[in-house]
Parts: structure tokens; sequence; C-alpha cells
């Protein structure tokens, strides 16, 4: 297994399926259960270190690592010295002499987590928890992980991911670990917000909505901040969810049994109805109880082989 | 001081010969050298080395007056020395600006004082450098230091009315307005080059176009004012075609590229290291061909370092909060060797135009009591850079004699060694320290 989790792209197949695997096992032990703890990281710290305000995925990786039995402390942005300007590297010194095993990291800034890892400030394992508009891999992984739950392996699956692209570390993420798992990836949106380049990516491409909604076994929508509209990359939020947006009609359009995802938090109205993001074919609130099962295995896979005496899990 | 006799110098790459330097000139090159020098004379055996005319520098930042925390104009020059060079251009974006002329004086001032290389401050075209209204670019040209060159260098001169009173206004003192190419609207927020690895890597882009609808509006509004124009570090293949079709249309242009332009990429950019943060971006292997291939056939007039010292916090950071720049004086010289003479597109005369009498004669100061950029030759100012073009050296930052560390090519080697400098006779460089 890798030593930090920075980009999608770092894990091979054997490495992803293990995640989604060890995901599967910590589903198990925990689903259903009134004790919901493993002893499997006792006495280990992890810090969830958020220069940026994330709410859902910082209290995600909490439980995760509650569940594990790790000591899990939280740096945030706000109130604290990261707000008044304390640097990247002095913050990761700090970590390091608090002797943190693991820290995840959620930055505005793309790279801030892989500068983390490889500048010599510290040898706690990094996990990236969104880094600007790179890349955000635990979400990657709880999305396929939510996918491979209900279609069964993803390899040859079709899985269509809509929305600002240009923007959008869950896209990157996605485009790279659904290409390792062998799934056929169609990214759509307005050609306002696809990334130069985007020829070069693992994946198809597509202008229109309705015509790649056909055969997908998946929909994944992106949210789309509204002030995007006022960077000109599209004309008005009506405009954009006019094309753009899953209603009912597209849903129509799209095989009975296929998925509804959305990485949330959700505009609904903007890139998906309440009637779509209700359905019964939608699995969003199923991807966050998810991803507490997706981060217990990242967890576990990356910090129970930092130290010889630990207790395997289950 | 004592006569000097330099033996067995290769001038421009030539065969080897003798040259006597004499109070500050060059007295007698060839078979007439040796006799005339008399018994009191220092010899330095040149064999194998290389005579190139003093290197002058169009593009540096020297930082002071205001952050001498990173270089000052006593370690920029000294720095400059190392790298061979003679004279160098410091740019106007310091604190305060250098857009009166009281502030090019000074700069100006501070590095005769130091005494390691001129110092010809470039003027700022705008005051602050805020693209609003002309600095008062006469007075800075009647200054003591004479500015002929003027720039916003950091920031584009976007607006193109104020760009053409600009470049019409300085020719009453013969001076050039040399523009940093980068329309804002199109580079807000840009971190590095706009391409593949932009997108996969969640950083902003900066765009060829944001850098050629200006290098190509520029060239149309020097034209139509009978103004020259000098464009500053260009980065992209298709500036390189505009500018040649300009020059072949016989309009004033003239450009300059940076050594990092012509070696790095931005495939360095993936491990999101700011050391390899630049402003314009490090470019594509196909830009950094065109350019090659430009300052060969002359499209590019001149390498010019764009020399940009920056504290350890400026870099030792996330990518989108570091600082844009890096060093280049004391590696310019090497890189070009590697990407240049080494691969055989330049001759060592043609290192000296392009480093030495272009530059001299684009920044006006190829004349008058202290010229740069003048021929090898006897009667002439003996500003000269004796080069060992046969050493490979590893990049140590920790031996810059510049303040700051951000040097791209560290670890990286490199071609060729400056073995001496001479400014008008005296030695400001020697191998084994300044002298």
């Amino acid at each position: 297994m890798i030593r930090h989790l920075l980009s999608a792209g770092d894990l091979s197949l054997e490495d992803a399926t293990l995640v989604l695997d060890t995901a599967d096992e910590m589903a198990r032990l925990t689903e259903g259960r009134a004790v919901k703890k493993l002893p499997t990281l006792r006495g280990r710290t992890v810090v969830n270190l958020f220069f940026e305000d994330s709410t859902r995925t910082r209290t995600s990786f909490e439980l995760a690592a509650k569940r594990l039995s790790a000591d899990v402390v939280n740096f945030s942005a706000k109130g604290s010295s990261l707000s008044k300007g304390e640097s990247l590297k002095d913050t990761a010194l700090t970590l390091e002499a608090m002797g943190a095993d693991g820290v995840v990291v959620r930055h505005s800034a793309s790279g801030a987590p892989y500068r983390l890892a490889t500048s010599g400030w510290i040898n706690a394992c990094v996990v990236n928890a969104g880094d600007g508009t790179h890349e955000h891999p635990t979400q990657a992984l709880l999305d396929a992980f939510t996918m491979r739950r209900h279609l069964g392996e993803l390899a040859g699956r079709r899985i269509v991911i809509v929305g600002d692209v240009l923007h959008s570390r869950v896209a990157r993420s996605n485009v790279l670990l659904l290409a390792t798992l062998g799934a056929k990836v169609t990214l759509v949106a307005p050609p306002t917000l696809l990334p130069n380049g985007i020829e070069h990516w693992p994946c198809d491409t597509s202008l229109h909505l309705d015509d790649a909604l056909g055969g997908a076994d998946a929909v994944m929508m992106l949210r789309v901040q509204s002030e995007r509209m006022n960077d000109a990359f599209f004309p008005s939020a009506r405009e954009y969810s006019r094309r753009y947006g899953l209603d009912s009609r597209r849903q129509a359009l799209m095989p009975p049994d296929a998925l509804v995802l959305h990485p949330g938090p959700m505009n609904r109205g903007m890139e998906i109805t309440a009637e779509v993001a209700d359905s019964a074919r939608s699995v969003i609130v199923e991807q966050v109880t998810n991803g507490v099962y997706v981060r217990m295995a990242v967890l576990y896979l990356m910090l129970a082989g930092t130290n010889p005496n630990t207790e395997e899990a289950a | 001081m004592n006569p000097i006799l330099i033996q067995n110098a290769r001038v421009l790459g030539g065969d080897p010969q003798d040259l006597l330097i004499r109070d500050g000139v060059i007295v007698a090159l060839g078979a007439g050298a040796a006799p005339e020098a008399g018994e009191n004379a220092t010899t330095v055996d040149a064999t194998g080395l290389i005579v190139l005319p003093g290197l002058v520098d169009l593009h540096t930042h020297l930082r002071e007056p205001g952050r001498e925390d990173a270089e000052t104009v006593e370690t920029g020059t000294r720095a400059a020395a190392r790298g061979g060079f003679t004279a160098v251009h410091a740019m106007a974006n310091t604190d305060p600006v250098a857009d009166t002329a009281g502030v090019v004086e000074q700069v100006w001032r501070l590095g005769r004082e130091a005494g390691h290389a001129d110092v010809r401050p470039v003027g700022a075209v705008t005051v602050g450098l805020k693209g609003e209204r002309l600095a008062e670019l006469g007075a800075m040209a009647e200054s003591a230091a004479g500015v002929r060159v003027f720039s916003d260098d950091g920031i584009c001169v976007h607006d193109a009315m104020l760009m053409r009173r600009a470049l019409e206004y300085v020719k009453a003192f013969d001076g050039v307005i040399a523009q940093h190419a980068q329309e804002p609207r199109l580079t807000e927020g840009a971190q590095m080059n706009e391409g593949e690895l932009s997108g996969r890597l969640g950083l902003r882009g900066w765009p060829n176009v944001a850098e050629e609808a200006i290098v190509a509006r520029d060239v149309l509004l020097a034209a139509h004012v009978g103004s020259r124009v000098h464009i500053c570090h260009l980065s992209t293949k298709g500036s390189v075609e505009i500018v040649r079709l300009a020059k072949e249309r016989g309009l004033p242009v003239t450009t300059e590229v940076t050594p990092h332009h012509l070696l790095l990429t931005d495939e360095l950019v993936a491990g999101y290291d700011p050391r390899y943060k630049v402003n314009p971006p490090l470019r594509s292997a196909e830009d950094v061909a065109a350019l090659r291939e430009a300052l060969a056939d002359g499209t590019i007039d001149i390498v010019a370092t764009d020399h940009a010292p920056h504290p350890v916090e400026a870099k030792d950071c996330e990518w989108d909060a570091a600082a844009f720049g890096m060093l280049g004086l004391e590696t310019a010289l090497s890189v070009v060797q590697h990407t240049m003479v080494d691969t055989g597109l330049l001759d060592w005369a043609g290192v000296a135009d392009r480093l030495s009498f272009a530059p001299a004669r684009i920044g006006r100061c190829d004349t008058g009591d202290q010229p740069h950029g003048r021929p090898i030759a006897a009667g002439e100012p003996a500003n000269l850079t004796l080069v060992d073009p046969s050493t490979i050296t590893t990049v140590d930052p920790s031996a810059s004699a510049s303040l700051s560390r951000n040097t791209p090519y560290e670890g990286m080697k490199l071609p060729g060694t400056v073995v001496a400098t001479f400014l008008r006779g005296r030695p400001t460089h020697t191998t084994g320290g300044t002298a």
C-alpha cells in the first residue's frame, strides 16, 4: 500500500481493490452493530488539518478515525493560527513535534498535500482530503465503493460525470480511479468548464447531456458554484440547469436501474432537481455513510502497518 | 594597476592570441601584445579559454530599495560579475518603485559604490507600476542614471492608449519601452502554463495567447507610431512567429528570452515545487525548441536573465502562495552554452552578440563615457569575460553570491565556467572569488 494518498492516480488496481474490499470489511464489522468501534488504531494520532471549511468531510474522517480507536485532533482554519497566516510549513513542523501519525489535509491550494508529503517537513502519512481544484481521492473511493455495492465490479461500466469539471477535484479523482478500475467515463460539461488538454485524460467528453445518458450505469452530478456565473463560464443559473441539470425528463432517458450520485453539498434546482435527488435511484445519502467506511479503510491500511505491534483488524 | 597580458585566449572562440590591457583599455591584440606588455605586466594564461565581451543583462531584479532581504545592489552585482556580466539593467519594481529621478539615481549610485558591474537602472513606465499615468520618463532619462529602458516589468502596460503614448514619448530621448506581455484578464490568478498539465494539477492556467495577443498588439502599435519596442522574456512559439513576421516586414521590434525558458519545461511543475514557479511560466518542449531556433536565427535578439531573487520563505510553501521568479545571473552563460553552443545552434561569436553587443545596443549603453558591448579590439574598453567551456559543474545554490537561493538548476550538471570578468580592466571576478 502507498505511504501517502495524494492522488487517486497513485492507486494501482491492486491497491484500489484492496481499499474497496477493506471498506466492505469495515462496513460488515460496524453496520447494524451497537458498538461500532474497532481497536485497530489505538494509540495512533490522526490530525485533521483543515485549511478550508468542510464540515462533512472533516466529520467523516473524524468518525472514521474514532471508530478505529485512534486519537483525533482537529486543526481548523477558523479561530486558529491557520487563519492568522501561519505557514503550511510551520503548521507541519508543529504537527510533527506533536507526534502525528497521520495527517488528513484539506487546503484551498492545489498540491498543498503534495508539499506536506514531499518537503521533508513531516514523517506522518498524508491523506489528501481535497486540495484546491486538484483532487479528492477519498471522495472517488467512496463513489466507487457506492457504485460497486449496487453494480458489482466496475470494469466495463459506463459512468457519466456532469458539471464543472474545470474546477472539480471530485471529477479529477473519479476519472483517474474509475479508469484504473476499468470503467468507461464520460465527462459532460459546457465547453467553458472543460479543462485544456482534457483529450489526454482517460475518458470521453461530451457537450450534450441528453446524448450521454442513454447507456449510463451511473450519473454523477457535480456541484456548480454560482459565482462561476460572474466569470462568464455560463450566462445564468437557469440556462445552466436547462442545458446541464438533471431533472425527471432526463432521468427518464437513463436506464431504469441507473444510479444518481452527487458528492454534496447539492444546489437543488441548479445541477439537480429535488425530485431526482430524492428519487429511489439516488444513492446520495448512502454516499455519506459509505464515506466513513472508505476512510476507515484508508486510515487502517496506511497507519496500521506503521507499527509492528498493531493488532489486526477483525 | 599593472598592465594585464592575457595569453592564448580564443577571442569569440577564434584562434588563440594574446591581449594586452592597460589603464582599462585593450591596447593590443595578437602578436603585438606580448612585446608591448613590459616587465611589470601581470600575465594570465588563458589557454583553452574563450574571451567574450563583458556580458550585458537587460533584465535584472536587484530588489534594492525595499527588499534587501532578497538581494541588494551589492550582492546582485557580485552575482553578475561571477556570471560574466559587466553591466546589468536593474528593473523598476522595487519599493519604492523606480519611477522618479531620485530612485533611479540612488540605484545607479549604489551600483557605482559596489563596483562589481555597471548598474543601468530601468525606469517605470507608469507611476507606481499602476498602469494609470506615465511616470516622469524624461526626468529619469536626464538624471545621472541616464535611463534609456523603461518597463513596468512584472505587470503589463495593458492599456493600449497608454502604451501608445509611452512608445511615442520616449522617442525624444531615444528610449525604449520593454513590455512585459501579459494580457491581464486572461491570466487572473494564473499559476502555470495552460496545457494538459495545468488541467491535471488543478493549477490556474496562463495561456500562450495572453502573451501573444500583447506581442501582436505592441508590434503593430510600435509600427504605427514609428517607435521601437522591446518585448521581455518571450516564452511561446506563437510569440516567435509574430515577431518573425514583424521583423520580415522591417518593424522596429527587439525581443529577449531567458535562460530558463531555453532549458526548462512545465513538466517540472508536476511535483508542485515552487522553485519552478516563474512568470511567464515554463512552457512546453515545443515552445522551448521554437525559442532556441529563434535565438539562433536572430528572431530573438538577446538572452536576458530575469534574475529574480526571493527569500527562502517565499518558495518554502504551497505553490499558490509562492512568489514568481528564479535566479539567473550566475548560471546564464552555462545554460546558453548547454542549450545553444553545445547543440550547435550558436557559436561563441553568436553568444557575444546575444549576451553583449545586442543588449548593449538595445539599452543604448554601447556609447558614451563607459560603454559596454563593444568589439574586442585595440582602443576599446577592457570589459571582458573569460570562459572555460570544458568544465562540467553541479549547480550548488549555497555557493551563490546572491542573497537568495531560488535557483531551478540545483543539482543539475551544467557546462562552462566563468573564469574571470574584467570591468574596464579591473578583475571583478576570478575563479576562487571576487577580486
